[in-house]
């Protein structure tokens, strides 16, 4: 694991781009180069999100090319489907089944794909799909903020890497009262991968 | 010890260790975080100006004073900055003065691409342009030592990818910085700092003599360095382009530029006659490849590169593929992009719930047929977007009101109204009301007073009265500067109340012999003015289908999935997570179905 290249998607104020922070910490944690990038065009929210966060022992550009994405990490259903074409054949999508309707479903004449479609269209590209019901967890753990911590764990379950390292990096990020909301929701999102 | 810093926060680091005392900037993506991160150090002034030219000017007299002052904006804000910019070069200064541009290639949140390289080649000044956080720290530090050893202004050129990509910087203080003595006595220079003509034509040769000495200084300076490697392609780059000829090219030659005004001539001329094949790898304009060519050294360049566009990975390598460049192969099979087996919807940007601006576009979308919009930079230029599709025209910042003025002495039939909002309004609408108030045109002005810069992600203004630093001071109010330009009709209105704002609008359409105002007051929801009330809810046995409240643009109001059996079309319903009570659906529904619930 000296090379891994992650894409971040989600909605805007999802906490996709934090989520993305933190990993590109841990990379330098573990003792790799690590760059992120990422692009949040102009709306505060509602807009899609992307974030790039490349490990290697010395990263060039802060992007990965599209086909080249080993860990696609999507907040949100319909935005895994978007971004798909950016995963590596065979490599590995983490998706938040919650779904925020887009506007050109809510006032256009476009539809929201059903759920199934979406899971088969990802299936299609990548090795391994995990899915998990973040806002679930999130709100098991004891608030619903915390869907990207939720998200790490299940990222860090996938990744040769101590999970005390993502432990300590997101609790590093969040406001102390929430160490422990924090804690508890890294581990559920760790145990929802089967 | 390394952290992990945007380009951004790296400049402010740099800035600061350089012992920079005041900075001021106008914000504009890419570059608004720069002065975000400065104002959190001690010991330094940092500013938001009401706009560019006021941050560069305000550095320029810090600069005069012999303090190092740094002025940031995006591309466009040096248009803005730029009659002082090229005087500035003339006068040249005494402490360090930096001015950053941060580009914005792929015109991610912009009206253009334009190569801000191209205002050091024109007001004859240096240009340094880094190509990650750590280069961003040190070339700041750097940009300060050459102002004060040229004594004129040098610009660091950033872009969005580097602005807002992180990469590890080296955050331990270096020895010596923040030793600041206090500000000198003023020292006078009439006869470098007044640009009269006679001073003007005297420093023109010793500008001209500057940017030779400086062009020496780079031919030999570590900020231009080559790596060297094979030598059947040698590639000259700068910038972001830099990263991807390093990744996409391993172990070829390279010559990176640091100081991409005024290129180091001598260096390329030698490093080309080195090399087999000569490729410029430049990003947007051919301001190096063009250098190059007159100096008749051929080359790959513009021939095959985007001239348009951010550069990536996959366009720098499809480019380098069509020129029969040895370029290195992806880490994996490239795979064809295979077709979508879905059809994704888009999910275009939208107003947010609660968005004071939505009363007032779902108004005037009503009146294609009797108004001309006539737009301006901030949230509301989103009004294009369906379902408002209301504006007509958008251009600049502050360019509403001079647009709207112009149509309508033209002859236009319909009564255009201009539509800005309040920090624009202060960053350039005043001197245009007042052309509106002085040419005696009939135009609404209608500005959309959210009590902060929303789109940049909410900075402050004058007409918040708080500054950059968190000082409380004056708040100016809008409509008492209309009434004290002349103009008779200036209304308030709040901005959730749909009636009004529509009742105020038509009111001001009406008014003949000059310009009315309706300032349209209501809290961006991300201010701590905004005021959440409980959430809207919808009662679908009254809901019958008609689609109003969709066309209000809010992403909390769904399609349900409940039909109405008359028009076989989808009821609403409304996302209680993302509803903040704002009522403007319940305005529009004809039927009262929308409610408003008991809690949050």
């Amino acid at each position: 694991m000296d090379k891994v290249n992650f894409l971040f998607v989600g909605v805007g104020g999802q906490g996709t781009l934090t989520a993305s922070d933190i990993a590109a910490q841990v990379g330098i944690d573990v003792g790799l180069d690590a760059k992120k990038s990422e692009v949040h065009g102009f709306a505060q929210r509602g807009g899609v999100v992307e974030s790039h966060v490349r490990w290697a022992p010395q990263v060039g550009s802060p992007t990965a090319e599209k086909g080249t994405v080993d860990y696609l990490i999507s907040f949100e259903l319909l935005e895994a489907a978007r971004w798909v074409d950016w995963l590596r054949p065979g490599g590995t999508v983490i998706v938040n089944t919650q779904q925020i309707a887009p506007m050109s479903v809510t006032v256009g004449d476009k539809t929201y794909p059903a759920p199934a479609p979406i899971l088969e269209a990802l299936a299609g590209r990548a090795g391994r799909v995990v899915t998990l019901d973040g806002l679930a967890l999130a709100t098991e753990a004891g608030t619903a903020r915390a869907v990207n911590t939720v998200i790490l764990g299940a990222l860090s379950a996938l990744l040769d890497t101590p999970a005390g390292v993502w432990e300590e990096a997101i609790v590093r990020r969040v406001p102390p009262k929430y160490t422990d909301v924090n804690r508890v929701a890294f581990q559920l999102g760790r145990a929802a991968v089967g | 010890m390394k952290q992990l810093l945007s380009g951004n926060e790296a400049i402010a680091l740099g800035a600061w260790e350089a012992g920079v005392r005041y900075a001021s900037a106008y914000p504009g993506t890419p570059s608004t975080e720069i002065l975000e991160a400065l104002a959190q150090y001690a010991g330094i002034v940092a500013e938001w100006a009401s706009n560019e030219k006021v941050a560069l000017d305000a550095a320029a007299g810090a600069a005069f004073g012999g303090a190092r002052a740094l002025a940031a904006m995006k591309h466009v804000g040096v248009n803005v900055a730029a009659d002082s910019l090229m005087s500035l070069s003339y006068t040249g200064v005494r402490g360090g003065f930096v001015l950053v541009s941060a580009d914005d290639p792929g015109a991610f949140s912009s009206q253009n691409e334009q190569d801000n390289r191209h205002y050091a080649r024109f007001g004859k000044f240096p240009c340094l342009e880094p190509s990650d956080s750590e280069e961003a720290r040190q070339f700041t530090r750097l940009a300060f030592d050459l102002s004060e050893q040229f004594e004129c202004p040098v610009m660091l050129r950033s872009t969005t990818r580097l602005s807002h990509s992180k990469s590890p910087v080296d955050v331990t203080m270096p020895e010596g910085a923040r030793e600041l003595e206090p500000l000198p006595p003023f020292e006078r220079r009439p006869d470098r700092y007044v640009i009269i003509p006679a001073i003007a034509r005297r420093r023109h040769p010793e500008i001209e003599q500057r940017l030779l000495d400086v062009a020496a200084w780079g031919e030999t300076a570590p900020v231009n360095r080559i790596e060297w490697g094979d030598r059947s392609v040698g590639i000259v780059t700068c910038g972001m382009a830099y990263q991807y000829a390093r990744e996409l090219f391993p172990g070829y030659s390279i010559l990176k530029i640091g100081l991409v005004h005024p290129l180091p001539l001598q260096m390329i001329r030698d490093f080309a006659a080195q090399v087999d094949r000569l490729v410029i790898a430049e990003e947007l304009d051919p301001i190096i490849e063009e250098q190059v060519r007159a100096m008749g050294i051929d080359c790959i360049g513009k021939d095959v590169f985007p001239l348009v566009g951010e550069f990536t990975l996959a366009n720098v390598r499809a480019a380098a593929l069509k020129a029969g460049l040895p370029v290195a192969a992806p880490d994996v099979a490239e795979v064809e992009a295979e077709p979508p087996a879905l059809d994704v919807p888009p999910r275009p940007p939208a107003l947010c719930p609660g968005c004071p601006h939505r009363a007032f576009f779902f108004t005037i979308s009503r009146w294609q047929n009797k108004a001309i919009f006539s737009g301006d930079i901030g949230c509301y230029s989103m009004g294009v977007l369906p379902p408002f599709e209301a504006m007509d025209m958008l251009v600049s910042m502050g360019a509403s009101i001079g647009m709207a003025h112009g149509v309508k002495q033209a002859g236009a039939q319909e009564t255009p109204i201009a539509i800005i909002g309040d920090s624009t309004f202060f960053h350039s609408g005043l001197a245009p009301l007042a052309n509106a108030v002085y040419n005696q045109s009939e135009i609404v002005v209608a500005v959309l007073d959210n009590r902060i810069t929303a789109m940049t992600g909410g900075q402050e203004h004058p007409g918040t009265g708080i500054t950059l630093q968190g000082a409380e001071g004056q708040r100016i109010e809008i409509a008492p500067i209309a009434r004290a330009m002349g103009i008779e009709h200036v209304w308030e209105v709040d901005a959730w109340n749909l009636k009004a704002v529509r009742d105020t609008l038509r009111k001001a359409m009406e008014v003949k012999g000059g310009p009315s105002v309706v300032v349209v007051k209501g809290a961006c929801v991300f201010t701590p003015y905004f005021q959440r009330r409980p959430v809207a809810a919808v009662d679908t046995e009254k809901c019958i289908a008609c689609g109003s409240c969709f066309r209000v643009g809010c992403p909390a109001i769904l399609k349900s999935d409940e039909i109405y059996a008359t028009n076989g079309k989808h009821k609403s319903r409304i996302d209680p997570l993302l509803c903040t009570g704002c009522t403007v659906c319940m305005q529009v529904c004809p039927t009262q179905a929308i409610y408003q619930t008991g809690g949050e």
